[in-house]
């Protein structure tokens, strides 16, 4: 066939091409990491946004949300001290879509928490939340979440309890949030309160990152409440005995524990003469409060690895 | 050979030249540049920022129209119209055809710019008072804009080689829009697993990427283009459509012209 | 050599969307145009003639078969520049005039920088559209574009013009032309090979012509041995005036009878000529004239068309 010759060659042509533009491709990938990120807010008006997504506002709406998501699991790897476009990326995609849920809630706790687990800015955090409440009267979840902001960052607990309450009036509501706003209104500040509301947390939202975050929190709950509680045994065998033990070896002993007692990672705690508490892997247990080592900020600072 | 395919880009670009819709499309796209400087004065900080922004984009959009309006009609309504028929007659291959007016629209699509350049650096030197050194970065934006109409009219081409004029303008369209959302394809993709992200993930570098060209923000906020930025968009540009060109050649080889 | 020589080309359509079912375009067809030939190639509208044309020029690919054109495989790039084509009711670039575009053919068709102009100047005159100046193609009647795609078929001096439809859309002077020019290529030593429905022109012009039908080829041969072998070549009509009474004797002869007031008309077998004359002079006619039957193409085309392939050529053998 006359034709065979061209037909070969553009035939080779065409795959060397194609296959070596997707490499030049993931080259440039690899150039312009931040690219989309920085570009993200080319327009910074929702109502322009909304205007220009011509009725497709709910696939825009889900574009934003994918990028709320690559934005903040850049910026976490970067251990970013700034989420500076965390707030207006969830206010466009709610804008757009005002029904999606996950946003209001991802925004409940990654906008409140303070960096670099978070943006650190409740009061936008429960902006966000209160206009999720008035499109969405019906998501009880919202409320918690709100709930949520007030008791944690803000440590309103007057607030916190009225929108516990609220949510807990909801039909479908989880049972706990009754519960939990009883106790904020009763007390607020404590630790068991503090568990349940991360409780509540890990079992009613869905997304992964959330529930992993809330892991996080309720294990350093408990190591703050376990550090507490063994410094005060330790206390209290000095009183008895006239002196601080010299480790939890001797606790064991004296048959004061039945074992070193442990993280909730496994790892043993450790006793200092000097009658204080450390945890063995600081780093792998952020947003503890108590148990670091001196002179050790909680994890505001801290360089945390990922921990997944 | 380099005769016939230099005749048919000759004649492409006559031919689209002559096309008096051409010149109402510049006209519009010079107007939106016009806009851009009554736009940026309602706030002046941010008035040389508007101008670029507006006006690139407008030139980016309108060249695309343009690309694909014209890629289009030069050639799935030739061989429609059988104006093809007694071109093929001589001693033209199919393939120097396919080649001739790729270069022939890139000329077109090549003065075009230029104009609309011309128009576009009227306004910022009205609205800047002057030049700038950061005014010569923007004329990488401008390249990267032209390496994005080359795209395009590969695009173009390689639908109209089979299909009707009407269909091959939306499926190059929609190529280019798809093709600019090709970042978040890849945001879709790293968050889905298994099959569906391999998947996802082919398709995203199979499809044109026109993420990586636009670089109009940036320009517009003075940053500056690395040297690795222009090489490998202008080795990506050249890649892709050659491969789409190629694509092109092979279906126009096998068409029978009814 | 053959000017052109079909090897078999064969044609097949798949059409439908869903069912697919297979159309023949064209039967497997062999064919011989000769060189400095005028041949004519006719059949009915959808016959399959405009199918032929595009296989040869390399406009549609053959399901099955081959062709020689000049010697050469009718692929070959090079046979395009021997050859000139005018495809059915032309179509041009729309912003053209009629120099560029034959300039811009002729650029295609290897004619040297130099000889361009000239050359496009005196097909055009050729033509008779010597003053259409910078005119814009899209602004020529159907007339002109047909004489503009006249002058690119032949614009390269190419040795065989293969020309479909050349006719269609002229006025009675336009088709004086055509056949003018034909003849003209042909005393040039080229070979004219084109298609037609209108078999006026093919009778008056061509030195063989073939008959298609429905994809088949029925039948070929030289246009005055094709006229012959039909039918009505072996009659004769006899005109006489007054002899009414020879009438019924002349009808059972086998003969066609007309009567126009005085004069009668009848149509009868050659071999009973001397038997009707000798008749009519019985009964007292008078004898106007007696002729031979011209029968036309026509009706050998009529005949082909409806008659089964095979008796078709074996005539033409």
């Amino acid at each position: 066939m006359k034709s065979r010759r061209p037909n070969a060659f553009f035939s080779v042509l065409l795959v060397v091409c194609f296959a070596g533009s997707m490499l030049v491709e993931s080259r440039l990938d690899q150039l312009r990491p931040a690219a989309t990120l920085e570009e993200v807010l080319y327009i910074p008006s929702s109502k322009v946004v909304k205007r220009m997504s011509v009725g497709f506002e709910g696939l825009v709406a889900d574009i934003y949300w994918t990028r709320v998501v690559q934005y903040f699991g850049a910026k976490h790897i970067e251990n970013a001290s700034q989420y500076k476009l965390l707030y207006p990326l969830l206010d466009m995609a709610t804008d757009l879509d005002t029904h999606l849920i996950p946003a209001y809630e991802f925004g409940s706790i990654f906008l409140t928490q303070p960096p670099p687990r978070g943006a650190g800015e409740p009061l936008k955090a429960a902006a966000l939340l209160q206009k999720g409440i008035r499109e969405n009267p019906d998501s009880w979840r919202l409320y918690q979440g709100l709930g949520f902001i007030y008791y944690m960052e803000l440590k309103d607990y007057p607030a916190a309890g009225r929108a516990f309450e609220q949510g807990s009036k909801i039909p479908g509501a989880h049972p706990f949030l009754k519960v939990i706003a009883a106790r904020t209104l009763q007390k607020g500040g404590d630790y068991q309160t503090a568990q349940m509301l991360w409780q509540a947390v890990y079992e009613s939202f869905n997304d992964g990152l959330i529930r992993d975050n809330a892991i996080k929190h309720l294990r350093a709950l408990q190591v703050d409440q376990d550090v507490l509680q063994l410094e005060a045994l330790a206390r209290t065998y000095a009183a008895r005995t006239g002196h601080l033990p010299a480790g939890f070896n001797e606790l064991v002993a004296v048959h004061v524990l039945p074992s070193v007692p442990r993280d909730p990672l496994g790892y043993p705690y450790e006793l200092f003469p000097d009658g204080h508490v450390m945890v063995e892997f600081y780093r792998e247990l952020p947003f503890i409060t108590q148990g670091l080592p001196p002179g050790q900020q909680p994890s505001d600072m801290d360089l945390s690895t990922r921990g997944k | 050979m380099t005769q016939r395919i230099a005749a048919i880009a000759a004649n492409t670009f006559r031919e689209a030249v002559r096309d008096r819709v051409l010149y109402n499309l510049i006209l519009f796209a010079l107007l939106l540049v016009a806009a851009a400087v009554l736009f940026g004065q309602i706030s002046l900080d941010i008035e040389r920022i508007v101008v670029i922004n507006l006006s690139l984009t407008s030139i980016s959009i309108f060249g695309v129209v343009i690309a694909i309006f014209i890629g289009t009609q030069l050639v799935s309504k030739e061989i429609e119209k059988k104006t093809l028929y007694t071109v093929l007659a001589r001693p033209v291959r199919r393939w120097e055809f396919i080649i001739g007016k790729f270069f022939g629209l890139i000329e077109t699509l090549g003065v075009n710019t230029f104009f609309m350049a011309l128009g576009f650096y009227a306004a910022l030197f009205y609205v800047s008072h002057g030049l700038h050194p950061s005014d010569l970065n923007i004329l990488l934006a401008i390249y990267f804009i032209v390496l994005q109409f080359v795209i395009v009219i590969a695009l173009a081409l390689l639908f109209s080689s089979f299909s009707t004029p009407i269909f091959s303008a939306i499926f190059a369209f929609a190529l280019f829009v798809i093709g600019t959302f090709a970042d978040d394809l890849k945001n879709f993709a790293k968050l889905s697993e298994g099959t569906v992200h391999w998947v996802i993930a082919g398709v995203a570098y199979a499809l044109p990427n026109f993420g990586s060209l636009n670089v109009i923000s940036s320009v517009a906020h003075d940053q500056p283009i690395t040297f690795a930025l222009f090489a490998n968009n202008t080795l990506y540009a050249a890649l892709y459509s050659c491969a789409v060109v190629s694509g092109a050649v092979l279906i126009f080889e096998r068409r029978n012209l009814k | 050599m053959p000017a052109i020589e079909i090897l078999g080309f064969q044609k097949n359509y798949t059409v439908g969307f869903w069912r697919k079912q297979q159309k023949t375009g064209l039967e497997p067809l062999y064919l011989s145009v000769e060189q400095n030939e005028v041949f004519g190639f006719l059949g009915p509208n959808g016959a399959g003639k405009t199918t032929t044309l595009k296989l040869l020029v390399g406009l549609i690919f053959p399901t099955e078969g081959t062709a020689k054109i000049l010697g050469m495989d009718w692929r070959d790039p090079k046979v395009k520049s021997m050859i000139g084509f005018l495809p059915e009711q032309p179509y041009f670039y729309d912003h053209l005039s009629a120099p560029e575009l034959l300039e811009y053919f002729a650029w295609l068709s290897g004619v040297p920088a130099a000889e361009r102009k000239r050359r496009v100047d005196a097909v055009l005159e050729r033509v008779r559209l010597a003053d259409v100046g910078k005119l814009q193609l899209r602004k020529f009647s159907k007339g002109m574009l047909q004489r503009v795609g006249i002058a690119q078929a032949i614009l390269h001096d190419p040795q065989v013009v293969i020309l479909d439809e050349p006719m269609s859309g002229l006025d009675p002077v336009g088709r004086r032309e055509v056949r003018d020019l034909i003849n003209t290529l042909k005393d040039e030593g080229k070979t004219v090979f084109f298609s037609t429905h209108i078999l006026a022109d093919a009778e008056s012009l061509c030195d063989r012509v073939a008959v298609i039908h429905k994809g088949e080829l029925r039948g070929v041969g030289v246009v005055s041995e094709l006229v012959t072998s039909a039918e009505k070549a072996n009659q004769t009509e006899i005109l006489w005036a007054g002899g009414e009474t020879a009438l019924p004797a002349i009808k059972a002869l086998g003969a066609e009878c007309k009567i126009h007031g005085p004069t009668t008309h009848a149509i009868v077998p050659v071999a009973e000529l001397d038997r009707a004359l000798e008749i009519i002079r019985n009964s007292r006619g008078q004898i106007i004239s007696v002729n031979p039957v011209r029968s036309s193409l026509e009706d050998y085309f009529i005949q082909q068309i409806g008659e089964k392939p095979q008796s078709a050529l074996e005539v033409a053998r």
